[in-house]
């Protein structure tokens, strides 16, 4: 089904957010309230629940034992993938995952994987034979935009509360997975040369340009991706990072204290 | 069975048996080995002979008769795809509205993406609708905004004999539809237009709060700085 926005909902919008206003009354770079329960799933080696707003995901982590890739026979394999179901939001629908899904799982995955989160090379057991791997699936159950954010966020939690199941592989005892970074994403939408911040689902439907800028706590950029068809300008991009360093900071400060 | 007792708020679960005599099944009800079964979760009324189970929540059941929003998804020659908020689409046909549109010129009256404030003439068994235009008071709908809220609470946001609603509207100078399917269409001053709709959310959020109209009088009272009481006494 299509989703559809009335023009003069996109109307209001448009002039509510020109006044720099938003439709819930929060700043143009103002998050919305964010949960975060770690081992939501009993039988995963690791498991958050996000909830940001009225968008609520849920990204799980099984791990296995397998053979690496030819190409990086020491290092571990990470292999992420999203579900965009119809309970999400109607304008899904079940079957293979489309453009939108695979982007969702590609840029989660970008960031964590380019920022070094998890030292691969400590994941390897046997070189070129047995290294872990490490499946991550990503759930959304409810959503009302910002899907990036909910997950990436999500997933670093789910990591930070991962468990290596050795002793089911025979290779020792259980121990946490080793976490070296902590990468969280945030992303930016540009509607009518306003940039906004953990955008709503009506706010992402009319919006022009996005762009997602994943920081460490080191505040280097690991990852970005841009989206839409609309363009950001040199200025907008270098504000836009470095306001994603100071939310980033933020998002950290929650995530620690999960990890405690 | 006492008055008190036909009147209590009860509340059913799907496949519940309904122990009501001489009553016949309505809305949200099935009758199985000549008893009546709720088929929704929700609360039961008995109103002119019928019992009617009224969902507590879920999307919009269209009725005929209702006056609702819609969104046109879709156009061809002669019939416009409307969503009424409800899991089935609405067919509006050009006969239907109350301008005569030649075969194929649909597009130039109204377009996908328009909202419209229509009646529904129709439902059949399997639950197609058909809307229609073509009565007073009904059109397009061009300024404004439309929110969104559970088609369960309209009820409430009407108030008894229509009092909540006059209420918002006299307080924020705006002109305010409900649709039945749970939409609801404000247009006025920028400023009016955001507290009716933190009033509408307010209304919907505290739906079983005792003493709600009051509440939101004075949540009206302290936002637009307006005080109706006293207007009115200084009249008399």
């Amino acid at each position: 089904m299509k989703e559809l926005i009335s023009k003069i909902t996109k109307d209001y919008l448009f002039r509510l957010i020109k006044d720099g206003k938003r439709l819930d009354g929060r700043d143009l770079l103002e998050q919305r309230d964010l949960d975060i329960e770690t081992g939501w799933i009993g039988t995963a080696e690791g498991s958050a629940r996000v909830h940001l707003g009225d968008t609520d995901v849920i990204v799980g982590i099984k791990m296995d034992v397998g053979e690496p890739f030819p190409d990086t026979p020491e290092k571990g394999v990470m292999i992420t993938s999203a579900e965009l179901i119809p309970m999400a939001s109607p304008k899904y629908e079940s079957g293979p995952p489309r453009e939108d899904a695979t982007e969702l799982a590609r840029v989660v995955d970008r960031g964590i994987r380019e920022g070094e989160v998890m030292d691969v090379k400590k994941l390897c057991i046997k070189k070129g034979e047995k290294v872990w791997l490490v499946f991550v699936d990503m759930h959304i159950l409810d959503f009302d935009g910002n899907l990036f954010d909910a997950c990436g966020i999500a997933l670093m939690a789910a990591l930070m509360n991962t468990i290596v199941p050795a002793e089911r592989h025979e290779l020792g005892e259980d121990y946490p997975l080793p976490v070296e970074h902590v990468v969280v994403p945030t992303t930016f939408y540009k509607v009518k040369d306003q940039i906004m911040l953990d955008v709503r689902l009506e706010e992402e439907m009319i919006a022009d340009a996005r762009l997602t800028v994943a920081t460490n706590e080191n505040g280097d950029i690991v990852a970005m991706q841009k989206g839409l068809s609309g363009v950001f300008e040199y200025e907008e991009t270098i504000s836009c990072i470095e306001e994603s360093k100071k939310i980033g900071d933020e998002l950290r400060k929650q995530l620690d204290k999960i990890k405690s | 069975m006492d008055d008190k007792k036909k009147y209590k708020r009860e509340l059913l679960l799907p496949g519940d048996m309904i122990e009501e005599e001489g009553v016949k099944p309505g809305r949200g009800t099935f009758k199985k080995d000549n008893k009546i079964y709720a088929a929704k979760l929700g609360v039961k009324t008995v109103r002119s002979g019928y019992v009617n189970i009224a969902a507590q929540s879920g999307r919009y059941d269209p009725r005929k008769g209702d006056k609702v929003i819609g969104t046109v998804t879709d156009v061809n020659s002669s019939i416009w795809m409307v969503d009424v908020n409800s899991p089935f689409p609405a067919v509006l046909h050009v006969n239907d509205v109350p301008w005569r549109v030649e075969f194929g010129d649909t597009k130039s009256y109204i377009d996908v993406g328009d909202a419209i404030l229509v009646k529904i003439s129709n439902v059949d068994e399997l639950k197609k609708i058909q809307i229609s235009m073509d009565e007073e008071g009904l059109r397009k709908l061009n300024n404004g905004q439309i929110i969104e809220i559970a088609p369960s609470q309209v009820p409430r946001i009407i108030g008894r004999k229509g009092s909540m609603i006059s209420m918002l509207k006299n307080y924020t100078d705006c002109r305010i539809f409900v649709g039945q399917n749970g939409r609801i269409w404000v247009d006025g001053p920028l400023e009016g237009q955001y507290v009716a709709v933190k009033a509408i959310q307010m209304i919907e959020e505290n739906a079983q709060v005792v003493g709600l109209t009051d509440a939101v009088e004075e949540y009206l009272r302290k936002e637009t700085g307006k005080d109706l009481e006293l207007e009115r006494k200084k009249l008399e």
